[in-house]
């Protein structure tokens, strides 16, 4: 048993850990910004898979992955504001809506792969992003290599999450966004347009999906299968609650599901052989649901969350 | 007297068919409390939505200081330095107090400008006495705090005008005594004020001038309200003369309701601490107390919701073997809960199907097993005869009633049965005087037949014209009892806070 165990705590468990949070953590905090500001945003599954395919897509055809980036970055807010223009600017079902784009963006997204790459026997690849050292803070002992040793996406997303925490509590539009998810109504008053805050914040939220797409093609698997998302936006709209709408929490949700996720990974390699491959794989699940259970009774959302907003209303 | 700080001229709304403001014109000057008085409907509320851009008028003009302005939104109306603290509060509960002034304020080189909003909020303070934690969530706040938050949310903002929407709705009277001293100070340092409401005594207490609105037009002006009968103010307001309606002499009866020494286990607001009481048959009981005290336990308790954790009681005699709001129907108990809209009916489904609620699968409107909604509408549409209750019909939308019309239905619901002892909490929250007066008829008219009523409400002046006697609760227990021959809303305002106790 102790061998298995050296096998799954080496160096590397840290770096997988690390490089599993990055895409949950941007795509919680863009689905964490959208839901502070009163809108839930259903369509992240499919938002994460067409960016993801998007951003393949544009460093394919142009050769930069930053251009690719871009490109997903791009998508992801344009399909935010889809959302936007559904849930907020018309007030339809964010429920509906949501799943609505995420089946639009989810087809689109296998339409347009077809449409570019045809069918292939060998799915195309592209050369992805490289681990880009830090000088120094890569040579500190463990968490050197780890955390230091990382793409710069990775980077990205370390950076995002005390930034997230500083726009949302430190800034006037932060606290627009708070105040438009909890009562619109103080806000309107106020003199802020609930209209607006609410499309920037889901065009910001969208945004950052993309990028959480764009990592998972372009540093991650370096390809586009249809597969490639699997589930990771639900996951953070799980998360999202288990952080409590907060980035710090949220992060931390993320970090502690990629445990869960890299550990069952390692165990599917080790000499647990005789456990179909299957049930680790449903390990991170079970986990994020046992911990909804305990750790989210007193989690209290947005209290506007899911109310759209009319201003001539009685 | 200066030029005005706010002059409206001939405005006029209409939502449909219905004319909410005709040419209406109004205007305040600096140091001045204008009272906007009128019924529910009358249009105090949408002209006051005018003003602050809420509603676009579909005729007349705003002017601000003598020059025309265009108001279309808050924004505007801020800007023009009109501050509005609503009826409903428009604060967001778990933010601080802080973040609630500064919600909207541009900030400094891209933050929250956390200082420079202390600094303003300390000078408020100082200027009109109005403090508050500036880090607390408004969550942690009392009603009365919150709406001192709305007040210095609007002078933080600059304004030069504050309207006040019926603000001492949700006040015990004592804190009405500070808002109306905070108020005088404001307009004595030149702030323009507008007080809206429908409560006479005040108007007359702390307004220089009043405008009277009745079907969206101005029905009088009144120079001197001080000087001013109330019963003309009424006159006014609803157009004909009103007579409250008087209580005759009575002896009760037996017992009808018992509650010994009953106590509850921690719920949603105070809970009940060893609370004994009773009603008499033909007996009416206030209850009265700063909202928040206990008397929702209460109602929920007597109502069969909430059973105590020790204690007892009994109606009409035959102790409560099971606490449900069905076993307490079927021993005679008649409810009408505080909230019309949330468990007093159903809003979304027709009138008649919310008239039946409580007793949904009874004989009455079932037959094998299915409803019968043959006797459930012959049921509706008899009390809406017997009640006068306006509207298109037993199956419109519940939701679609007007708040009096409501209120005459879930009267009706539990009068028709005949109960033994009714409970009612808050019965006139929010009506006019007309409908008011007609819950209070039928409350003594079933006092006159017998019923034990118990009211539970913090309109003193209402509970003293009611009561037989008047029960005081404070921090979930009974703090004395008086007959209301010896009671006066100045001793048991001062019961109410907890300084005096009476057996």
């Amino acid at each position: 048993m102790s061998a298995v165990f050296e096998q799954i705590f080496q160096i590397g468990f840290l770096a997988a850990i690390i490089r599993i949070a990055t895409p949950l953590a941007f795509a919680t905090l863009g689905e964490m910004f959208s839901e502070r500001a009163g809108v839930l945003n259903l369509g992240i599954e499919g938002i994460m898979l067409l960016c993801a395919m998007a951003g393949f897509t544009a460093a394919s055809l142009s050769g930069s992955l930053w251009l690719g980036v871009l490109a997903a970055v791009l998508v992801g807010a344009l399909m935010g504001a889809l959302h936007a223009f559904f849930t907020v600017a018309l007030g339809l079902s964010q429920h509906v809506c949501g799943i609505g784009v995420t089946l639009f963006s989810s087809g689109l997204a296998y339409f347009l792969y077809r449409l570019i790459f045809g069918q292939q026997s060998v799915p195309p690849s592209i050369d992805g992003f490289k681990p880009v050292p830090i000088p120094l803070l890569s040579d500190i002992p463990v968490l050197g290599p780890a955390v230091f040793n990382q793409f710069t996406l990775v980077y990205l997303a370390i950076i995002a999450v005390p930034l997230a925490a500083f726009v949302l509590y430190r800034t006037p539009w932060g606290l627009s966004v708070r105040m438009v998810g909890e009562n619109p109504r103080a806000a309107d008053s106020a003199g802020v347009s609930v209209i607006a805050t609410r499309f920037q914040a889901v065009i910001l939220g969208g945004a950052l999906m993309g990028l959480a797409g764009a990592f998972l093609t372009m540093a991650q698997f370096n390809a586009f299968t249809f597969g490639v998302v699997s589930g990771r936006g639900w996951v953070a709209i799980a998360l999202v609650v288990f952080g409590r709408w907060d980035p710090w929490r949220s992060a931390g949700a993320a970090l502690l599901f990629a445990f869960v996720d890299a550990l069952q990974l390692r165990m599917q390699a080790s000499g647990l052989g005789h456990i179909p491959y299957e049930a680790f794989l449903m390990l991170p699940f079970i986990f994020t649901i046992v911990a909804m259970a305990f750790m989210s009774r007193n989690a209290v959302a947005p209290s506007a969350l899911l109310k759209p907003f009319r201003r001539e209303e009685r | 007297m200066s030029a005005p700080l706010i002059e409206m001229r001939g405005i006029t709304k209409s939502f449909g068919a219905v004319k909410a403001n005709e040419a209406v014109d109004l205007s305040v000057a600096p140091g001045e409390i204008l009272g906007l008085l009128g019924e529910n409907g009358a249009g105090k509320t949408t002209l006051m939505n005018v003003l602050f851009g809420a509603y676009a008028p579909d005729a007349g003009e705003i002017l601000v200081e003598g020059k025309p302005v265009a108001i279309h939104n808050s924004a505007d109306a801020l800007a023009a330095g009109i501050g509005m603290v609503h009826q409903h509060f428009h604060l967001a509960p778990r933010l601080t107090v802080l973040e609630n002034l500064l919600i909207g304020i541009p900030g400094k080189s891209g933050r929250i400008d956390r200082a420079g909003g202390l600094a303003r909020l300390k000078e408020i303070g100082r200027q009109h006495g109005l403090s508050l934690d500036p880090n607390l969530p408004v969550s942690a706040l009392s009603v009365g705090e919150q709406q001192r938050l709305e007040i210095i949310k609007a002078l933080f903002r600059g304004a030069k005008l504050l309207i006040l929407d019926e603000p001492t709705a949700v006040l015990a009277p004592s804190e009405v005594d500070g808002l109306f001293a905070a108020l005088r100070s404001m307009a004595a340092q030149g702030l323009g004020i507008i007080f809206i409401s429908h409560k006479l005594n005040e108007v007359r207490a702390l307004t220089h001038r009043c405008v009277v609105l009745r079907h969206g037009k101005v029905a009088g002006r009144v120079d001197h309200p001080a000087e001013t009968t109330s019963a003309e103010m009424a006159r006014l307001m609803c157009g004909h003369e009103i007579v409250p309606p008087t209580r005759e002499v009575s002896t009760p009866g037996a017992s009808v309701l018992t509650l010994d020494g009953i106590s509850t286990s921690n719920h949603a607001g105070t809970p009940l601490r060893d609370v004994s009481l009773f009603v008499r048959a033909g007996e009416i009981l206030g209850i009265a107390g700063v909202s928040g005290n206990g008397q929702r336990a209460l109602a929920d308790v007597i109502s069969g919701m909430l059973p105590p954790r020790v204690g007892s009681m009994t109606i009409a005699g035959q102790t409560v073997a099971q606490f449900s709001p069905r076993a307490l129907q079927a021993l005679g108990l008649g409810r009408i809960p505080e909230d019309r809209m949330t468990t007093g009916l159903v809003t979304n489904l027709p009138l008649a199907d919310s008239m039946v609620l409580p007793r949904i699968g009874t004989e009455a409107f079932s037959r094998k097993g299915l409803l019968n909604p043959a006797a459930i509408r012959a049921f509706a549409e008899e009390q809406i005869k017997a009640y006068d209750i306006r509207c298109p019909g037993p199956m419109v939308r519940a939701g679609a009633l007007s708040g009096g019309n409501l209120q005459k239905a879930l009267l009706a619901r539990e009068l028709a049965f005949d109960p033994k002892v009714l409970i009612v909490s808050q019965p006139t929250r929010g009506l006019d005087i007309g409908a008011a007066r007609f819950i209070h008829e039928k409350f003594l008219a079933m006092r006159a037949k017998g019923c034990g009523i118990i009211v539970i409400g913090e309109d003193l002046e209402e509970l003293l014209m009611l009561s037989d006697r008047i029960a005081v609760m404070y921090e979930g227990r009974i703090a004395g009892t008086l007959d209301s021959a010896d009671a006066t809303v100045a001793r048991l305002g001062l019961m109410m806070t907890g300084a005096e106790g009476h057996a």
